[in-house]
């Protein structure tokens, strides 16, 4: 029983104290945010490694979510003759929902997932180490880039994602079923609106983007300087950052759409 | 990777995200749906309003000028108070009538103004005071069973 309840306290006090190390580094990384942005084309850099080169899964991923919302949007709502919402259906799960979440769940494993094995393998081969000696703040140089690459990329992402998959619910509906193309668009325009939907939608994927951006840089620099604890910090990345997406969205969305 | 072309990717990226973010708001939703201007306040009592929601459309002749803001219980006259926002370019007469109606015969219902013919127009803050419910369909339909039955019974009686 006493042992029981002692690990119970010190999962606790671990937990806690993990909590505090995140805040003081997301501190840290925004003191030092200055400093790394008089030198812009690092944080460039970043934005092309996290931001460019997940363009492809990102668009890619966001038609066939699309094509497959077509699908079985079109499937449901013929059933009540309302084939002709299609397009409200898609843009609205699209650009509240599935876009933030999904594109975020993608760029947690494209991209955060690399940030970390960057970082994790600079500690293990004492770059970061080397660079403080040197009076080189590693935050400066490594973290803040990558961090606001994240942070930057991962809304406009998600626009993509929701944009692409717009098109592909069209290409389904309008192109090869045949809904009517006028009222696939205006009933869209009818029912979504830019501030409660597609402004909320960006709110939450930069919340997303600073969720996983912050995950990302903060495992790899924490990580155990060892092979096995690169690998275990790049799964720990890509697993907060899901459960951390998915829980912030609970509660955004618990927030901004109440249905009232 | 040289400097110039990762430039480039960059602007190429960022370009493509400001546009696809430009496609949901101009394409995808509508900006001009929400752009109520200078808006005021004006509410009505209804003894029944259905399903009308908050944030739901307010039109006059077909086209909107407003939107639901807030549906309370008037516990005073036991009756429901819909505020609703109307876009200032809009001035409404002091008789206009505010009924529930139903987009369709399925689809969500909104509030519609029936202008009246009165010189004077309504206040911000101003109360509604000619309105019409909901129409709820169960009434609708026991309304007509009865008067169906009404029909039929005096026949045998003959």
């Amino acid at each position: 029983m006493g042992g029981v309840l002692r690990k119970l306290g010190s999962m606790a006090i671990d937990g806690v104290w993990q909590l505090g190390f995140i805040a003081r580094f997301f501190w840290l990384i925004l003191r030092y945010s200055g400093q790394s942005f008089t030198r812009l084309h690092l944080t460039l850099r970043e934005l092309y490694f996290s931001g460019v080169m997940s363009l492809l899964i990102i668009l890619v991923s966001g038609l066939f979510v699309g094509l497959v919302l077509g699908l079985q949007g079109y499937e449901t709502l013929q059933r009540y003759g309302a084939s002709d919402s299609l397009g409200t259906l898609v843009a609205l799960s699209l650009v509240r929902e599935l876009g933030p979440v999904v594109a975020g769940l993608l760029f947690a494993s494209r991209a955060g997932s690399a940030v970390t094995a960057e970082i994790g393998l600079m500690k293990v081969t004492e770059q970061l180490k080397a660079m403080d000696m040197m009076a080189v703040s590693p935050i400066a140089r490594v973290v803040a880039p990558r961090f606001w690459g994240g942070v930057i990329s991962m809304p406009l992402l998600a626009a993509l994602f929701s944009a692409m998959g717009v098109f592909g619910g069209w290409l389904i509906g309008v192109v090869f079923i045949g809904v009517d193309n006028g009222a696939f668009w205006s009933q869209m325009q009818a029912a979504v609106d830019f501030r409660y939907d597609v402004l909320n939608g960006v709110i939450k994927s930069a919340v997303f983007g600073v969720a996983v951006a912050l995950i990302a840089v903060f495992e790899g620099y924490d990580c155990v300087p060892t092979a096995e604890g690169v690998s275990r910090a790049i799964t720990r990345t890509v697993v907060s950052s899901a459960l951390a997406i998915l829980a912030i969205d609970f509660v955004m969305t618990s927030f901004m759409f109440r249905g009232l | 990777m040289s400097r110039t072309t990762l430039d480039l990717w960059v602007g190429v990226f960022v370009a493509m995200g400001i546009a696809a973010l430009l496609f949901l708001a101009l394409k995808v939703g509508s900006i001009s749906g929400s752009d109520i201007q200078s808006p005021y306040t004006l509410s009505a009592r209804f003894d029944n309003i259905g399903g009308l929601k908050a944030r739901a459309p307010v039109k006059s002749a077909g086209v909107l000028v407003g939107r639901v803001s807030e549906i309370r219980y008037d516990n005073e006259h036991f009756q429901a108070e819909v505020v609703f926002t109307v876009d200032g370019r809009y001035k409404f007469p002091t008789d206009t009538f505010a009924n529930i109606l139903t987009s369709g015969l399925l689809g969500e219902q909104y509030l519609g103004l029936d202008p009246g013919g009165e010189e004077k127009t309504l206040a911000p803050g101003d109360v509604i005071k000619k309105t019409q419910s909901a129409v709820v369909l169960e009434k609708l339909i026991s309304q007509f069973m009865f008067n169906k039955a009404a029909e039929g019974e005096p026949a045998p009686a003959k």
